[in-house]
């Protein structure tokens, strides 16, 4: 400071002196500016790669799931044909894979059940719908490959340690003992989880799947999209374009742009008690989740879509308007068009918002547990973020690292969305 | 058309397409345009000279309702074209804009392609019924704005892909292929070569034939060169308007010859 106002006050420089002075001063501010720029950056990443790392980490292992394949002899005296679809399935099942295991008495009930506790509690259904779907099988031998239990998945993914002593194990010596003869015999898979994506949620983590999450989520998406799409764009157009300026329609912008701003649980309340409460719409549907959600989506798109008209520079409507447009031919074969890439950018943005959202979900109850999955938006769901929501809470440890998977399943619906909003923004941006 | 042109030449008009009477415009506050009173007459050109911000564009606006699309912007007084006042709650500024034309400071074509820029007022209007029609209004609109030959080859390129003044003229197209009795042109020639500036003012020569043309510009001689009447705008006021040579060879306000001899500006 002091060396430039004496150049100032004694005037001897010339002014590409004073230049020169203060040359090092103001590039020393400016690779600070950048410094602390590129480390906000570098923390930022570091966050991110350390979230999605833990969450693969813990996730990857829900990617895969311990199975066992069986020859299955369906004894026509434990499953009689004429009593379908119901029968012994699990005595069936049971004679299978205890035909493997020397150590098991077979007339001794507790016996087997502890022993047939390595099968899935769904394996008896899977097997129940072939016979039913083929009854010709009865009396037959199937090769069967269904999930084992939870318990054994986690011994065969490593995450239960053999050297812990017997008795805070959660499986004993022998049990560890049957289940590598099955492994042993080469009965042990660990094919890709597509039971992740294709299953609606259960009671047993090896069953559990996202299937009835992502169709709630995407009725409840479409419900969102169809109301607060048109909604919100013709909203903006109005305010934007048609609206007289004056202290009502300033009243109305400020009110957005709060509405914008508001706890998304308090729209759960909202519709909780005029959805619900008034209206009689049923508990736990997409159509009032995505209803709640277009509540909350629809202020960003009119935001965004009011910035994107904003943005189409006056000379256009100036030049349409002096051709003789009227208004409406001035917003609808100019502006629109060109305000287009910013609109959608902002309703993916809104909408990946929406897919995200909890809290409200959680008030109308879409964290019901559900075993199928919606066929209409009518029916009761669970969607995304509240599954997870569900498998965090349950304390099974199957569903620990079935919950880093959901989130890993949100998390690419999300990159994707937004991959979608930037390469339209790209195509469609025009220079004018 | 082209026909007509030698009989409407022939014709002395000196009949009044627009008047203008007692006409204030403010923005907000301020005053911009101080009790202006002037009659523009048919198939003439007129040209606005004055100052930089002393209210050319903003009176030039008034005569087909574009400030009306400034919020803040009122306008007082009684504007008449063909005797009827615009400005009356029976007029459509829609169809007051098709009547009269108007080409801008700065080229602002569509960013859609050449044709469409210029078909656009014509469709709208309702003006071709076969695409024959349309195509040929297109042609005859891009001849006259002097661009044709530049851009005959590439009718569906994007307008905005064209040079400043190729822009410019193409805007002119489109302003007189609505065919509009008023041609209102604010400053045509800024972002133009002196080739291109002087096609233009062939042009504006030409379309006399048909329209009455109000002009702004900055330059002296232009006005000089292309225009019969004068008015010279200062601060607002309407200082003196008459013909153009008598304006700038002997004006009659001390501030018009200060600003045409280069004094104040
Ligand atoms: N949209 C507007 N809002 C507020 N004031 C304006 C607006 N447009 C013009 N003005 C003011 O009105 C006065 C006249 O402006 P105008 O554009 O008519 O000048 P001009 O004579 O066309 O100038 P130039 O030769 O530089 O184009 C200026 O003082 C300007 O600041
Ligand atoms: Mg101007």
């Amino acid at each position: 400071m002091t060396d430039i106002s004496a150049n100032h006050t004694g005037l001897q420089g010339t002014s590409s002196d004073v230049v020169a002075a203060g040359l090092p001063r103001r590039n020393r501010k400016q690779s600070l500016v950048k410094t602390f720029g590129i480390l906000a950056i570098g923390f930022a990443f570091l966050m991110l790669f350390i979230l999605v790392g833990s969450l693969v980490l813990t996730g990857y292992k829900a990617f895969t799931q311990t199975h066992v394949t069986l020859d299955v002899f369906i004894d026509p005296e434990a499953v009689p044909a004429d009593k379908l679809p119901r029968g012994g399935f699990n005595d069936v099942l049971a004679s299978a894979l205890i035909s493997h295991f020397s150590d098991v008495d077979m007339t001794s009930r507790t016996e087997v059940r502890a022993a047939t506790k390595i099968l899935s509690n769904g394996a008896q259904f899977a097997l129940r719908d072939q016979v039913v779907a083929n009854p010709g099988l009865i009396g037959q031998t199937v090769t069967l490959t269904v999930p084992v239990s939870d318990t054994y998945d986690q011994l065969n993914k490593d995450l239960i340690d053999r050297d812990t002593p017997e008795q805070n194990r959660l499986l004993s010596n022998a049990e560890i003992a049957r289940f590598d003869i099955l492994k042993d015999a080469g009965m042990i898979t660990k094919p890709l989880n597509t039971g992740l994506i294709t299953n609606a949620d259960s009671r047993f983590p090896e069953l559990a799947g996202l299937r009835g999450a992502l169709v709630g989520s995407f009725w409840a998406l479409l419900v969102c999209f169809v109301i607060s799409f048109p909604l919100g764009i013709g909203s903006a157009i109005y305010l934007e374009e048609f609206a007289p300026k004056n202290k009502i329609s300033d009243f109305i912008e400020v009110n957005i742009n709060n509405l914008a701003a508001v706890p998304s649980v308090v729209f759960g309340l909202l519709a909780l008690a005029v959805f619900i409460g008034w209206f009689g719409m049923p508990r736990s549907a997409p159509i009032v989740g995505g209803m709640t959600l277009a509540l909350m989506t629809m202020p960003t798109i009119i935001i965004a879509t009011r910035a994107a008209l904003k943005a189409v520079p006056p000379s256009i409507r100036e030049a349409a308007m002096g051709v003789g447009a009227s208004q409406q031919q001035v917003v609808f074969h100019h502006v629109l068009p060109l305000a287009m890439p910013g609109i959608l950018t902002g309703t993916i943005i809104g909408l990946a918002q929406a897919l995200g959202e909890t809290a409200p979900l959680l008030l109308i109850g879409m964290n019901a547990f559900i075993t199928s999955a919606p066929d209409s938006p009518f029916q009761a769901a669970t969607a995304l973020p509240t599954q997870i929501f569900i498998w965090a809470d349950s304390p099974e440890r199957g569903f620990v690292s079935r919950t880093s998977a959901a989130i890993l399943v949100l998390l690419a619906f999300l990159i994707t969305m937004n991959a979608i909003a930037i390469f339209l923004r790209n195509k469609f941006e025009r220079k004018w | 058309m082209n026909d007509m042109r030698p009989l409407e030449r022939m014709v002395n008009t000196d009949n009044i397409k627009i008047s203008a009477r007692n006409c204030h415009v403010f923005y907000g506050d301020t005053q911009a345009i101080k009790d202006v009173n002037v009659d523009i007459e048919d198939h003439t050109v007129t040209a606005f000279i004055g100052p930089s911000g002393c209210g050319k564009s903003t009176f030039l606006r008034c005569l087909n309702r574009m400030n009306d699309t400034i919020d803040i912007c009122r306008v007082k007084g009684t504007f008449l074209i063909d005797g009827a006042d615009i400005y009356d709650k029976s007029v459509d500024p829609v169809q007051l804009r098709a009547k009269v034309g108007m080409v801008f400071q700065k080229p602002n074509p569509f960013p859609k392609s050449i044709y469409d820029n210029v078909a656009y007022g014509p469709k709208i209007h309702g003006m071709a019924r076969t695409k024959a029609e349309l195509d040929e209004i297109v042609e005859r609109s891009l001849r006259r704005g002097a661009i044709w030959n530049e851009v005959k080859d590439r009718l569906h390129a994007p307008g905005t892909g064209l040079s400043g003044g190729q822009q410019q003229r193409l805007c002119i197209a489109r302003a007189v292929a609505t065919n509009p009795e008023v041609l209102l042109m604010d400053e045509p020639c800024s972002a133009l070569d002196p080739i291109a500036t002087a096609q233009v003012e062939e042009l504006i020569d030409e379309l006399r034939a048909q329209f009455t043309v109000v002009i702004v510009t900055h330059s002296m001689q232009q006005a000089a060169r292309v225009s019969q009447k004068t008015a010279f705008f200062h601060l607002g006021n309407l200082v003196e308007f008459g013909e153009t040579g008598q304006i700038f060879t002997s004006p009659q306000d001390p501030r018009t010859e200060s600003y045409i001899t280069g004094r104040i500006g």
